[in-house]
Order: C-alpha cells, then structure tokens, then sequence
C-alpha cells in the first residue's frame, strides 16, 4: 500500500470531502496561500479557491463561532486554529454555542462543523504552543473528540467527523504531521467511537493516546525481547469513548497502564482509569498506573521539556513496575 | 517645541547603537537558529528597529511595557541586557526566565518589561491591566503596549481600548503595521483604511507615524507620554513599518514581492538615521564603525556567556509553578 504522511492524510481527507460536498469549505489563519503553519491545507486553494479555503484574520472567537454560526445554517465548516492552545480565546463559542445549541434548542437545530488543531509538544515552541488540552474538550457534553495517532486513522476519522452532524474537536499532535504510513488509494472511513488494538499482548494493556501511542509500541517492541507481552490500545475518539473495547483488552491481560502527554491531573487518562474501576474493577489484578507530563506548563529548554514527555523509558519502566 | 531638540548628541548616538544592537541581535539568533543551538521559534524584529527604540526612549526604567512574540527588539529597547536574553534563547539556567520561557517569554519585572508573548493579542489586556493598577496605586507611571496589526483583529484589543477609554486609563497602544499578520496582507485583513482610524470607536486620539524614523517614534510618543501620564487617558499610535524577514523561519514568502521587500529596505531605519546623524556632524564615519565593533563584541559576549551557562536541572522543571 503507498505510504503517505500525516499531514497528507488531512488534507486528502479534507478535499475529498469538498469534492463531493458544496457545503464543506475550510477556514482558518493563513491557510491560503501560506498552506496553513504546519503546511496542511498546502495546495487546496489552487483546487478550491479563496471562497471555500478562506484566510482569516487573527480572530479565533469569530472562527470558531463563525463556524457554529455557519453549521447551524447548513454549511459544513472545517476552521482550523493554528495551535489548540488558541482554542481558549474561541472557548466561549465552542463550549457556550456550538456544544450546546441543539440541547438548548430542544434538539431543532445541528451544528456539523470540525475544529482541527495542532496540539502537543516536542518543538521548543514552549508553555503557549505545545499543550495538550484534549480533557478541556472532552468534559463539555455536546462535542465529540477525536486524536488520532496514525496518517490512516487520520483519514478515516477526519471524514467521518466532517460528515457528523456535531461539533467535532479535532486533535493533530504536530511531531506527527511528517509521519507516514500506509492509506489505501479507494475510499474508506472509520467510525467515530470504535478504538483500535494497535498491537496486541497478553501480560498488559497500555491505554495511550496520539503521538503517545507511537512510544508505547516502541516499549512494547522493546519488552518483547525480554518476554514480556504488551497490549496497546489506542481509543482515537475520546468522545464517545469505546468503553468495550478498553474493558475487553483488561479482562485478558489483567493490568492497565494509561498514557498521554497531557498533564496527570485530572487528564483525560482519569477518565479512563474511572471507567475501568467502574467496569472492570475485580478484573484488575494491580492499581493502574498513568504516565504523563507532570502538571506545570511546558517549559522551553530542551532537556526540560524533554523531561516533561512521557517517554517510551516511562512506559516500560511503569510496565515494569506493575508485573 | 519638538521633544527630540531636547536630545543629546550622546543619546542621539545610543539610540543609533540600540538599533544596531537589535539588528544585530537578531542576525546572531538566526546564525544560532541554523547552527540548532537555538529551537522553537523566533520572530526577527529586522526593519523594525526604530519604534522600539524611539518609543521606549520616551519611558522612564519604572514604566511599563508589554511586548509580542517579536519581542526581541522592545526587550533591548526597554534596557534588557542581551546576556540574558541570548542565555534565555540557549534554554540556560541563566537566562530571563531560567530557559523556561524562550524567546517568546521573555520578561524583565525590574525594568518594566512585562513579558514577550506567544499568543497574538495577549499583551493588550495585561498592558491595560498595569494601566488600571497604576491608577489605583497613583504613581505617575504609564504603559506602553506593543502589538501587530494582526493582534488588531482580536476581541482582546476592542475590549481592551473600551475599557482603557472609559477609565481613562494611562496606557499608549502601538499597532506596529508592518503591513502582514504572517501570510494575511493587512489590505485583506482589514477594511478600514488606517488602523489608527479605530480610536474614534473609543473617543480617543489615533495617531499614524513613520516607524522607520527613530526621531519622529520619539516625538510622537514623548508628545503621548505627556498626556497620558498627566491623566490624559489613552493613546492609540499606528506605526508604519515593515518586516524585512519571513514571519518565522519557515515562511516562503509567497504572499508578498520581492520588489515590495526592495522597497522597504530601502527605507532601513537604521541606514537613515545614521546618515542623518552624519550629515548633522553627529557622527563620523569612523565613530560608526566603532559602534558596529561594540556591538560585535557585546553580542560575542552574550553568545560566549550563554555557551558557559549551564542548562537547568531536571528538578527545575517542577519549580515556579505557583508562587
Ligand atoms: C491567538 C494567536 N493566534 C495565532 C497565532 C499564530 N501567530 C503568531 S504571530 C502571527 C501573526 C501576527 O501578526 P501581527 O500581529 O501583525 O504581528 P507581526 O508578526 O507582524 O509582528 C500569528 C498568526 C498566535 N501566536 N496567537
Ligand atoms: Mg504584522
């Protein structure tokens, strides 16, 4: 199968869906003739031109909430943010409007739009351009989240959430855009809500999410060779969250770490270790340990801020700590 | 009376070093952005040098200033010492913000400088903020606030000119207009024909000036300091500038000319006050050459003792997070 990028995958996601919808159209901070920051709308105005690849100014409440405003009318907008950690200054559209329009209007109304950002550290780009806010979003009913680890997850998921008839947060860790991996030419989608064993084992499940997942298979690679079986699971929806397939994964191997680059407290790893002890809990043979970034802002130096990574040497040293 | 009559030929002359010095300063990051001794991002002040300098040359050490993520240039302006600054891009323990903040951080509480900032618009309402406090303490200080013509299309600058209005806040809004927000051309991004022209939605003076000419910034903003810190209320100034490189390093530059880039060097404020200072018998061709020798040596310096320092300890990742 051909081998395309991350960051490919997005955007082929994206003009697939506009060739087919008139009412999909992309907004976003120089997403135009500059391609987007991290290059991945790179190409689409030549396709679409200005009226459907439209250039805002630095604005994020008028993006986000022009977003809600035009999926509410029966567009299907697609903004961008530069960086998820500009979604704050969009919040109050997003968590007011967007997520809770139809429940406020007594389910008359829709809002099918997607919010795409970069998130996550890793680049120097320090305390205001590298967090992971995934558990902000997660905790508002009426958005869907998604966070994907891998180019043909990206796909799949991005298409499926342009076609939901919710608002849908989506999470692109920015040390994956470069990564590649395969995607089939033909169509396809993956459903939101369903997560995805990316390796499976026997003596213990790491539950981890977007580029975290990458580390744990990589300690699962590693452990192999000492015996030791690692399962890795990776969610991809945080909202909905695949509830039976985390509880499935616990009942054969028995332990669970939980894994993110988020920080500990009350990450979206908390979440799971709740739904665990809500529904696996006598099937649980150790506590559950989590791996995350400690809870302070990302610092800029970099071996500070490689400090605050979870690593894959965390995961194995907590794999190994509750065998 | 002009206020630049009442300058020395001594602070004529340190004014053209502190151009110099940003100038500098900023090819040297770009040196040790390409050698990887810097990561992240950085924002390079070249071409914009004159209204940092005029403007803080207006200030006393104890006013305040807020600052950008192209904030290299005010930093010096205000009186930042380049050893800790370049300490702080190197991610040492000896920099500005022990190498937690980086580039786009930096701060200097004792001279005034109340932090670099990463997020577009996110200095206006904190100037505004020390503006509110300087009433409340009545001391005689006041705040100059520096921002792009981007930043001018966030909510934070209309809510934050309202509130400075209608408390008659001692507070001076530079827009700096070097014409792009990243790729967005300031023509696409705006509909009014001088940004400056937004004060009257706030009854307060809207002042334009050329922000390539050191000695016109100092006059304007001198004549703005007066008022403002005799209970004036504030200011609005829109400076005409231009930035000579790409937004970041990544940028092609494909949203703007290279005819259009010519121009604007051509117009370097450095250059021109310089050969102004000449041509007044202010300075000699060789004492210019002298200025350019120290200000080689002081940024051999900065580089030297920003080598020297050492990088923060990983227990310093978990320091400053509350007070
Ligand atoms: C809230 C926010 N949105 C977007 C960005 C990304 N970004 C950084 S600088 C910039 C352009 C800023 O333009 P302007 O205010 O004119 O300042 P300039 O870069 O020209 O100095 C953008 C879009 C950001 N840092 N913060
Ligand atoms: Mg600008």
């Amino acid at each position: 199968m051909r081998e395309i990028t991350f960051a490919e995958a997005i955007r082929e996601a994206m003009s697939e869906e506009m060739r087919k919808d008139p009412t999909v159209f992309v907004m976003g901070e120089d997403i135009g003739v500059y391609g987007g920051a991290f290059g991945v709308t790179r190409g689409m105005l030549a396709e679409f031109g200005p009226e459907r690849v439209k250039d805002t100014p630095i604005s994020e409440a008028a993006i986000v909430g022009s977003a809600a405003g035009a999926a509410v009318t029966g567009m299907r907008p697609i903004a961008e943010l530069m960086y998820v950690d500009f979604a704050t200054i969009g919040m109050d559209q997003l968590v007011n409007q967007a997520a809770k329009i139809r429940y406020m209007f007594g389910g008359k109304a829709k809002v099918p739009m997607v919010l795409r950002a970069p998130c996550g550290a890793g680049r120097g780009n320090a305390a205001q351009h590298s967090q992971s806010l995934e558990a902000f979003f997660v905790h508002v009913p009426g958005l869907k989240v998604v966070m994907p680890s891998t180019p043909y997850d990206a796909k799949g998921l991005l298409k499926s959430s342009i076609r939901d008839d919710n608002p849908v947060v989506f999470l692109e860790h920015k040390m994956l855009y470069n990564f590649k991996g395969p995607v089939p030419e033909e169509e396809y989608t993956i459903p939101l809500g369903v997560a995805d064993i990316k390796r499976e084992g026997r003596d213990v499940t790491v539950i981890a999410t977007s580029m975290i997942v990458h580390k744990a298979l990589n300690a699962a690679a590693e452990l192999e060779k000492e015996g030791i079986s690692v399962e890795v699971i990776d969610p991809r929806t945080l909202k909905p969250l695949d509830v039976d397939t985390l509880v499935r994964s616990v009942k054969k191997t028995k332990h669970v770490i939980v894994a993110h680059e988020a920080v500990k407290t009350n990450g979206f790893g908390a979440e799971v270790v709740a739904v665990l002890v809500e529904n696996a809990f006598d099937y649980l043979d150790a506590p559950i340990i989590r791996v995350t970034a400690p809870d302070t802002p990302v610092p800029y130096s970099r071996p500070l801020e490689d400090d605050f990574i979870p690593q894959e040497r965390d995961i194995i040293s907590a794999i190994k700590e509750i065998l | 009376m002009k206020y630049s009559e009442s300058l020395t030929r001594e602070d004529k002359v340190d004014m053209l070093y502190k151009m110099m010095l940003i100038r500098g300063f900023e090819e040297k990051v770009e040196e040790l952005f390409s050698l990887n001794l810097i990561h992240g991002s950085t924002h390079l002040y070249i071409g914009q040098e004159a209204t940092a300098v005029g403007a803080c040359r207006a200030l006393n050490k104890d006013d305040y200033i807020t600052s950008t993520h192209r904030g290299h240039g005010h930093c010096i302006a205000k009186g930042g010492d380049v050893k800790y600054m370049m300490a702080e891009l190197l991610g040492r323990k000896t920099g500005y913000c022990k190498g937690k903040g980086g580039s786009m951080h930096i701060a200097d509480m004792d001279i005034g400088i109340l932090g670099a900032n990463g997020v577009v618009g996110g200095g206006i309402p904190i100037a505004t903020g020390a503006g509110l406090s300087i009433k409340m303490r009545g001391t005689k200080q006041v705040v100059i606030c520096f921002f792009g013509d981007g930043a001018a299309n966030q909510g934070s600058f209309h809510e934050s000119l309202n509130l400075a209005s209608i408390w008659d806040l001692p507070v001076i809004y530079i827009i700096e207009n070097n014409l792009y927000g990243m790729s967005m051309g300031v023509n696409r991004a705006v509909k009014v024909e001088r940004l400056a022209d937004r004060a009257k939605a706030y009854n307060i003076p809207g002042i334009v000036m050329d922000g390539n000419d050191v000695i016109e910034v100092y006059d304007t903003v001198s004549g703005a300091v007066e008022k403002v810190r005799n209970g004036g209320g504030p200011i609005l100034i829109e400076s005409l500038t231009y930035r000579w490189r790409g937004h970041s390093r990544s940028d092609a530059r494909a949203y703007r000319t290279r005819e259009e880039e010519a121009e604007w060097r051509s117009k370097c404020p450095i250059r021109r006050f310089s050969e102004k200072l000449m041509s007044e018998g202010l300075l000699t061709e060789e004492g210019f050459k002298e200025l350019e020798k120290r200000v080689e040596d002081d940024l051999n310096n900065a580089v030297e003792f920003a080598k020297a320092s050492p990088f923060p300890d990983p227990e310093d990742l978990l320091t400053d997070v509350y007070a």
